[in-house]
């Protein structure tokens, strides 16, 4: 029976390899493809380009070799669980879902799995609470701390008054790009800012409406919370509004070289913020080119290096491989579990002495993990585009953000999400 | 007047121009429609394909590159020619006629005369297969598109409307760009109306539309007038392609503007192309109008998507062929 | 020769009327299931029940849900992925606004909400047809979808706008949450799909389904012999969505766990299930099964046959994937435009006269 056989014929085709103890298994969850291709291809590059260095440099992390599994995503939530259920069972030591959408769903997946899941400026942000999510990290900044690394950057400029001025947040009608609304009005109350909301609906190739509100409203600062092709276009529609460029700032999703390139010359001057350094400019890369590049081991096409959000995925691969460090270190074992590469997250200390060994100095925040806290310091720098030499330059340090505000509300909302889901908290 | 009367003057404006680039989408939609009575939700993607295939050609990128690095090992990207704007839009258009030869070759022949919805899910497979296949062939990072139209605010106009509203009004705000989509929207309706009055394929795809059968027995291939139909949407995609991607640059959220273009072919009916102009214009403007006084003060914004489909909707309530739709006759 | 009909003789109405009026058939039919009941849930691993088979279940039901509006109706909707997220946002208040209620009235009741805003969209189709309505249908999906979005008491006033589904348990064991056992959301599912498939079959060969199927093939000349269009329409809509908005409710609570609506019921979910209906076969409740198999499957086995076997990169297999699943569409609906169902049925006219054909 046709039915029947087709069933037999998948069952054959979907073998699983089975685990092979041997390595240190870090699934990637890419999105290589679909809408949002852009960021996800940099990203992706990066974290593999970081994991075959080393490999080939070090020949592992203290001397086990790293096995990186990618599965495509195309950020589609069921296709993140298929890569988390065909990847789980090989030893995956470390989820990058990639997604704030997938990681919502892995949140109770990971928890009773027993893996760590880390979600480097996305996702739950109230996850940064370790008291009640033991398997989330979300270090070394989150969304929340984007928004009030934004508003401390304009504070910054206007020596420290904003009293009066008016703020427009043009946002990703999703989730993902609600997320700073509730910080930002707490923020506004605090510092006398008024403002202003704009939402995008998805995908966001039509914002004329957004834009003329903006023009006529004139607000002092725009931030942006924007996701795909909505990025490209608010940058070209600042631009021909003319609305000055290095008063638009926006997240980290906001700021690679594909939201700002198609825009050419007019995004000149176009901020962004960050929480990893841009640039080539590490002596790292010279590790990258040599153990990567050179044998033809780059992933993707090779063209990446270097970018904005290339360097974000390195920039995740360097802390998993530090957290795995870290966990060999406490455990004394070489081929680490899950478990044990989650305490090492928790463990994790970042400094620039740590750093600069990489040859990667200055290149994050310095910062540590907590039981309470796996949210890290929210430190987040601004960095802004130069048109002409076609490269982002960080303008300012990795400064703190306001955590007074911040943390409150991440108490709150995790604490809704314990009752919700009858949650002790740990780290008594 | 007061500002805010100006400010209302200026979203009209800008709706009707935006109304104009839906219209670029629908109009292809409606040609095919017209032609064959197919819904071909695969003129986004089309228009996608088009898209990549102009940005390809003007910076010499090999085709399948990543395909042939992959199996070969080699580690090709370019040419390492640049071809000026015209000569690769002159490229990419035969490659949408190639295009629309394979696909009348390969599923329309085999699909005559089956029920409208069979032929609609033909055109969604096909937009899969074109969405994975212009992604093989030209990569899925976003792409920078420049044919040298202009892009940003009018500032003649800007300076010399800003007198009109007091110390708060800018003057009115234009996209040099929809302003020069209009022009060409224009000119491509007026070649088109021409072509199909006035020269002889013209007259075989107005007879085919209005009845196959008829068509068929004095004569007419209609196998080749399906081939003209698609090549023309085809063409109708690489400028809808080229408008849409100037904005945005070239990924795959272009072939997304299909669903903008839907509730204009509801308004303005299937089967008429100054429907689809109209009803562009109309949706145009009444989405950008409703978020202006109401969407964004009232309900929060981001209120265009569904607006423009319940405004259709409303409309065909009373009107159910739209505007200028042939009226559905229904006989027992 | 195994296959027929000989020797199988009917003595009362009733049998000549039966669903499976072969032996063979019947009996395969109760083999499956007691297949899928007692053995499947012990053979079975996480990775296929959480990537296979539960959205294959799951889908199933949203398939029949919009066969019964699409392929006995007559009626085409691209508004499935709205209804779907109804169901689900329907799933959510009702599970933290009545913590005891039992996680199989909450899916029900969702499914009745659904039913009700899909009877309310379903309003226009009394004067608009054919395509005109496929794509009116959009106006529900993109009006439900902004909806949920814009009104922060549909997700508990969260910061994100995302749900997530708490746990709630039958005799005892987890059915949604973290801990769900997969076999024990495997049997839910199962459970729920094998009731409203036997629903489904019957309504459809009674009364009702005939009137709808009397809509389908002339909706004026059903109407001359008394068929009311208001009502069988506003019906197929309301039975249609009552499907959908179950599969909704069952893909955020037991699937996936947590949603967001714009990602998990945008429109592209509204074709996939249309895609589903149509390949598997218009107006055919096998045809739902096999059309939800064909395209949960298809993608997964691609996948794994790519990347797994061939080592190919993962965004290579993706594009492919693209480009074979469209391109087998078109190619089915060249070869048989009447679905996987009627592939199925001349299979079975084959096998009856096997090995002797004339």
């Amino acid at each position: 029976m046709k039915m029947t056989k087709l069933a037999a014929f998948a069952a054959t085709a979907i073998t699983m390899a089975s685990p092979v103890l041997a390595d240190l298994v870090f699934p990637s969850l890419s999105y290589r493809t679909g809408p949002y291709a852009a960021g996800g291809i940099p990203f992706a590059d990066g974290y593999a380009d970081y994991f075959t260095m080393v490999n080939a440099r070090d020949g592992g992390i203290g001397g086990v070799p790293i096995k990186m599994i990618e599965c495509e995503t195309g950020y589609n939530t069921e296709k993140g669980v298929e890569c988390y259920e065909s990847t789980k069972g090989e030893g995956a030591l470390v989820y990058q879902p990639l997604s704030t959408g997938i990681t919502y769903q892995l949140i109770p997946k990971v928890t009773a799995d027993g893996i760590p899941m880390h979600t480097m400026g996305y996702g739950r942000t109230s996850a940064a609470n370790g008291k009640v999510f033991s398997n989330v990290f979300n270090y070394p900044a989150n969304y929340w701390n984007g928004a009030s690394n934004a508003v401390n950057h304009i504070l910054d400029i206007n020596d420290g008054n904003i009293e009066g001025k008016t703020i427009a947040l043009v946002y990703h009608n999703s989730a993902y790009g609600k997320e700073p609304i509730r910080t930002l009005e707490e923020l506004s109350k605090k510092h006398g800012f008024k403002l202003s909301l704009l939402a995008v609906d998805h995908p966001g190739q039509e914002q004329k409406s957004q834009w003329l509100q903006i023009r006529r409203e004139k607000p002092d600062y725009v931030v942006m919370y924007g996701w795909g092709v909505m990025n490209q276009v608010a940058v070209q529609e600042a631009a021909n509004i003319r609305f000055p460029m290095e008063n638009f700032i926006g997240i980290w999703w906001s700021g690679g070289e594909h939201d700002v390139l198609p825009a050419g010359d007019a995004a000149n001057g176009y901020k962004a913020l960050t929480f990893h350094g841009v640039g080539k400019d590490y002596p790292v890369f010279a590790d990258v080119q040599k153990y990567v590049v050179e044998p033809g081991n780059a992933a993707g096409a090779g063209d990446q290096i270097g970018t904005a959000v290339y360097n974000r995925g390195f920039y995740a691969a360097m802390l998993a491989v530090e957290a795995a460090k870290t966990a060999q270190e406490i455990h004394g074992v070489k081929d680490i579990t899950p478990a044990m590469m989650r305490d090492g997250m928790e463990a994790l200390v970042i400094d620039e002495a740590k750093m600069t060994a990489l040859g990667m100095p200055n290149f994050g925040p310095s910062f540590s993990v907590s039981c309470e806290n796996h949210g890290g310091p929210g430190l987040g720098g601004v960095a802004q585009w130069d048109a002409g030499a076609k490269e982002w330059k960080l303008i300012s340090d990795y400064a703190p953000s306001d955590m007074e505000v911040i943390g409150e509300l991440i108490v709150e909302d995790s604490m809704a999400f314990a009752a919700e889901n009858n949650i002790e908290e740990r780290c008594n | 007047m007061s500002a805010n009367f100006y400010f209302g003057v200026e979203v009209f404006l800008n709706g009707l121009m935006a109304g104009v680039m839906y219209s670029l989408v629908a109009l292809g939609f409606v040609l095919i429609f017209k032609a064959s009575g197919i819904f071909n939700y695969a003129q986004g993607v089309m228009a996608l394909f088009a898209a990549l295939t102009l940005v390809g050609f003007q910076n010499g990128q090999i085709p399948f590159a990543h395909l042939i690095n992959a199996i070969f090992g080699t580690d090709l990207h370019h040419f390492g020619w640049h071809m000026p704007a015209f000569l690769a839009i002159l490229c990419a258009l035969g490659v949408m006629i190639l295009f629309a030869f394979l696909v009348e070759r390969y599923i329309l022949k085999h699909l005559v005369n089956q029920e409208p919805i069979i032929l609609f899910m033909a055109t969604i497979g096909l937009a899969y297969f074109m969405e994975g296949f212009g992604d093989l062939m030209w990569g899925s990072d976003i792409k920078k598109l420049d044919v040298g139209i202009p892009q940003g605010g009018n500032i003649w106009l800007e300076e010399n409307t800003a007198f009109l509203g007091g110390e708060d009004f800018y003057g009115f705000y234009l996209d040099n760009l929809d302003i020069w989509a209009t022009v060409l929207a224009a000119i491509l309706v007026t070649s088109l109306v021409l072509f199909s009055q006035y020269t002889k394929t013209g007259r075989a795809l107005r007879a085919v539309a209005d009845d196959h059968q008829a068509a068929l027995s004095v004569g007419i291939s209609l196998r080749s007038i399906w081939v003209i139909v698609w090549s023309i949407a085809g063409f109708v995609a690489l400028v809808a392609g080229i408008m849409w991607g100037s904005k945005s640059g070239v990924q795959f959220s272009l072939s997304l503007i299909a669903l903008k273009a839907l509730p204009v072919l509801m308004l303005g009916g299937f089967t008429s192309i100054p429907g689809a102009i109209i009803g562009g214009l109309i949706i145009g403007v009444g989405e950008k109008m409703f978020e202006f006084l109401i969407g964004a003060p009232f309900l929060g914004g981001a209120t265009e998507n569904w607006f423009a489909y319940m405004l259709a909707l409303l409309f065909l309530v009373f009107r159910p062929q739209g505007l200028f739709g042939e009226k559905i006759i229904e006989r027992v | 020769m195994i296959y027929r009909e000989a020797g199988d003789f009917k003595t009362s109405y009733a049998k000549d009327q039966q669903t499976f009026p072969i032996a063979f058939d019947r009996w395969g039919y109760f083999i499956t299931l007691a297949f899928a009941f007692l053995v499947v849930p012990f053979i079975i691993n996480d990775y296929w029940i959480n990537a296979v088979v539960l959205p294959f279940l799951i889908y199933a039901i949203a398939a029949i849900g919009l066969n019964i509006l699409t392929g006995y109706c007559g009626q085409v909707s691209l508004g499935s992925g709205g209804f779907m997220a109804v169901g689900a946002y329907a799933a959510y208040k009702l599970m933290t606004g009545f913590p005891d209620l039992n996680i199989v009235f909450v899916i029900f009741l969702s499914g009745g909400v659904t039913a009700l805003v899909g009877m309310l969209f379903g309003l226009p189709s009394l004067r608009i047809k054919g395509f005109y309505l496929a794509v009116a249908t959009l106006a529900a999906q993109f009006f439900l979808v902004w909806l949920f979005n814009k009104v922060p008491w549909f997700y508990n006033y969260s910061a994100s706008g995302q749900i997530s589904a708490p746990e709630r348990s039958i005799f005892g064991y987890a059915v949604t949450g973290a801990n769900a056992l997969p076999a024990v959301s495997y049997l839910f599912c199962l459970c729920f799909v094998v009731i409203l498939a036997w629903a489904a079959r019957n309504l459809t060969r009674g009364a009702n389904g005939r009137k709808w199927m009397a809509i389908r093939d002339m909706d004026i000349a059903a109407e001359i012999i008394g068929v009311n269009p208001l009502k069988t329409k506003l019906t197929a809509f309301g039975v249609s969505s009552f499907y959908i908005g179950i599969a909704g409710a069952m893909l955020f609570a037991v699937y996936l766990g947590a949603a967001e609506v714009g990602e998990a019921f945008g429109i592209s979910k509204s074709f996939l299930i249309l895609f589903m209906v149509i390949i598997g076969g218009l107006g055919s409740i096998f045809g739902s099964f096999a059309g939800a198999a064909f395209m949960v499957l298809m993608p997964v086995l691609l996948k794994n046959v790519m990347v797994g076997q061939l080592g190919w990169p993962t965004d290579m297999a993706a594009h492919f994937e693209f480009v074979i699943v469209g391109g087998l569409i078109v190619l089915f609906l060249i070869v048989e435009p009447h679905g996987l169902a009627q592939l199925w049925r001349l299979a079975k006219e084959k096998l009856r006269l096997w090995p002797f054909p004339h």
